[in-house]
């Protein structure tokens, strides 16, 4: 992975990661797991293996506090009081999306939705998007490797609309065919909704170039960022892409809040997601007229306390040493390779060249759920089954994978715990 | 190895699943049905052929592999102990089997009744791996009562 840079910390960031200050170049993972209290307890009597950091991260205590802070001192409906608390309570909301803005190197905040998460923003784009633009005989171009989240939504209205969905094949290391996909942006192509990073393979896919040649063909693009964004530096201007999706809890935030990135004069064009409170501007029994984007999609009181949260956990990552996670989780990667392929009867699941710190498995002649059981027992949680990828476990003719997927604050020493489980499972079954 | 996991896959759950009884396709059948645990992929195919209220015979395979060691193993034992009974014999295995998986850890489990199907007996350890065990008792439960017209399924 190459180094990568991350935006320099809000000047009011509350609280730094531990490790912040220190000598350079030596990464202190110590120092950085002792800001997650989840890390410091023990499962089945011992000491938690958390390998799972693709379905959801741990939180750092800045977040956990943000959050607790916030229902404690700063509780109060958004964009409606007009006294003091409401006003705090709106400019933290506002506050974050300023922060998500400059996350993803936004022009503007304004093009910051904030959701429920990535699936939230995925089924936001397909509905008012997707109904909104898409013909009869139009085509939705997603990848081989998507998650459920970026399928369904779009065959939801491509069943509405009469139109249908095409998929960017991949070879069998887990890669993208990109000169076949290519081949697949034609004039019928209505929208190209490609993930970034897969959760179940690991593989980077190259969206720069994939984004340049829909672009140049006028097809708008969406990439599921909510496996990207733990691990790489993200720039939608430099990407060009029309959306993004984000989930917080990916990203060591709270569960139930996302980002959607869209390009402002998508949103203004775009019809409403959902009807509600904060997303008008006047409400008559005859007619509505909506609020100014980004609040024309995002009715009802939203996740306050969640986006609070949030917002503490982009000035973590903000303030992380990210060239050294880089390597760090480079070295995992490779270390965790290494260490699972050399045990008889395992099979590496996604191979491909360029991949983030995740890695699937397959042992012979046992299930993957039996796998999961056993390495739990020994407080080694990984995540057995499809992964929500089912496409991907029938192209490799498999019911299920072990993955251990891994996040910064992950060590060599549990790659060692997890392959010894292994050989304990093999011992069992042998 | 801690003693629950050796509960959960004793010497027989093992066997089974390595040999599984019974893992065949019956043919003529008089019933077939697809059994489907989406929450981890399992899949049962099972077919059972009955002569008036008797089962005669009974088989199951697991399309592509798709079966934990518990779920084949609960389908083989399965196979075996209701192979040559009436339905409503089959009919009450099926409910003493699944109040034994969801009754409690401390819970006695009925050994007369339940014979060599309280080899799963562990399973009330690991609340997420119950619908492994029961997935092939469900599937037999559509066969028997003729409610499948669609696969049938845990969830």
């Amino acid at each position: 992975m190459a180094a990568v840079s991350r935006p320099a910390p809000a000047p009011a960031a509350p609280a730094a990661p531990a490790a912040r200050g220190r000598a350079p170049g030596r990464f202190e993972v110590e120092r950085l797991r002792s800001d997650f209290p989840l890390l410091a307890t023990t499962a089945r009597g011992r000491p938690l293996v958390y390998l799972d950091n693709a379905a959801t991260s741990q939180k750092p205590r800045q977040v956990l506090e943000a959050t607790d802070r916030y229902y404690r001192e700063q509780n109060a409906n958004v964009h409606r009081g007009v006294y003091g608390l409401s006003e705090l309570a709106t400019e933290l909301y506002e506050g974050v999306r300023a922060k998500a803005a400059r996350f993803l190197h936004a022009r503007e905040s304004r093009e910051i939705v904030l959701v429920r998460g990535a699936t939230d923003g995925i089924n936001l784009v397909a509905a008012s998007w997707g109904r909104a633009n898409l013909k009869p005989g139009d085509e939705v171009l997603v990848s081989a490797m998507e998650h459920h989240s970026n399928i369904v939504p779009w065959q939801l209205v491509c069943e509405e609309r009469g139109a249908r969905l095409r998929v960017i094949p991949m070879d069998r290391t887990g890669a993208l065919l990109l000169d076949e996909a290519e081949q697949l942006i034609t004039e019928r192509t209505g929208i190209v909704a490609i993930v970034h990073v897969s959760n179940s393979l690991g593989t980077i896919n190259d969206i720069t170039k994939l984004i340049q040649c829909a672009r140049a063909r006028g097809v708008p693009v969406l990439v599921d960022g909510a496996q990207a964004a733990p691990h790489l530096p993200i720039d939608v201007q430099a990407l060009d892409c029309d959306f993004y999706v984000v989930s917080a809890h990916k990203m060591f935030g709270p569960t139930g809040v996302g980002l959607l990135y869209a390009k402002a004069a998508l949103l203004e064009a775009m019809p409403p997601y959902q009807g509600g409170g904060d997303m008008i501007r006047s409400v008559t029994f005859e007619k509505t007229t909506f609020a100014p984007i980004p609040a024309k999609f995002e009715a009802g009181t939203p996740n306050i306390a969640g986006v609070v949260g949030f917002g503490a956990a982009l000035d973590y990552v903000a303030a992380l040493p990210w060239d050294q996670i880089a390597a760090h989780e480079a070295d995992l990667l490779a270390y965790a390779n290494a260490t699972l392929a050399a045990i008889p009867g395992v099979t590496l699941i996604g191979t491909a060249p360029r991949k983030a710190s995740v890695v699937s498995f397959v042992l012979d002649g046992v299930h993957a759920h039996d796998v999961g059981t056993i390495v739990d027992q020994e407080g080694i949680c990984i995540r057995t089954g499809h992964h929500c990828t089912q496409p991907v476990m029938d192209f490799f003719g498999i019911p299920a994978t072990a993955r251990a997927s891994f996040a910064f604050y992950n060590t060599r020493e549990e790659v060692d715990a997890l392959a010894a489980a292994v050989h304990q499972v093999r011992k069992l079954f042998s | 190895m801690t003693q629950d996991l050796r509960s959960l896959y004793d010497d027989m759950i093992v066997d089974h699943n390595r040999n599984p009884r019974n893992f065949k396709v019956v043919d003529p059948a008089t019933a077939t049905v697809e059994g489907d645990n989406p929450l981890c992929g399992d899949k049962i195919s099972l077919t059972l052929r009955r002569e008036g209220e008797v089962i005669v015979d009974i088989g199951f395979v697991t399309p592509m592999g798709r079966g934990c060691a518990i779920s084949k193993a609960s389908a083989s034992l399965m196979t075996a102990a209701v192979k040559g009974k009436t339905v409503d014999e089959a009919e009450r295995l099926f409910q003493a089997f699944h109040s034994m998986i969801i009754s409690d850890v401390s819970a006695p489990v009925d050994v007369k009744a339940l014979g060599k199907l309280v080899a799963l007996a562990g399973v009330r350890q690991f609340p997420s791996r119950t619908k492994c065990a029961s997935l092939a008792w469900h599937t037999l439960h559509a066969a028997l009562t003729g409610t499948a017209a669609e696969p049938v399924t845990t969830e």
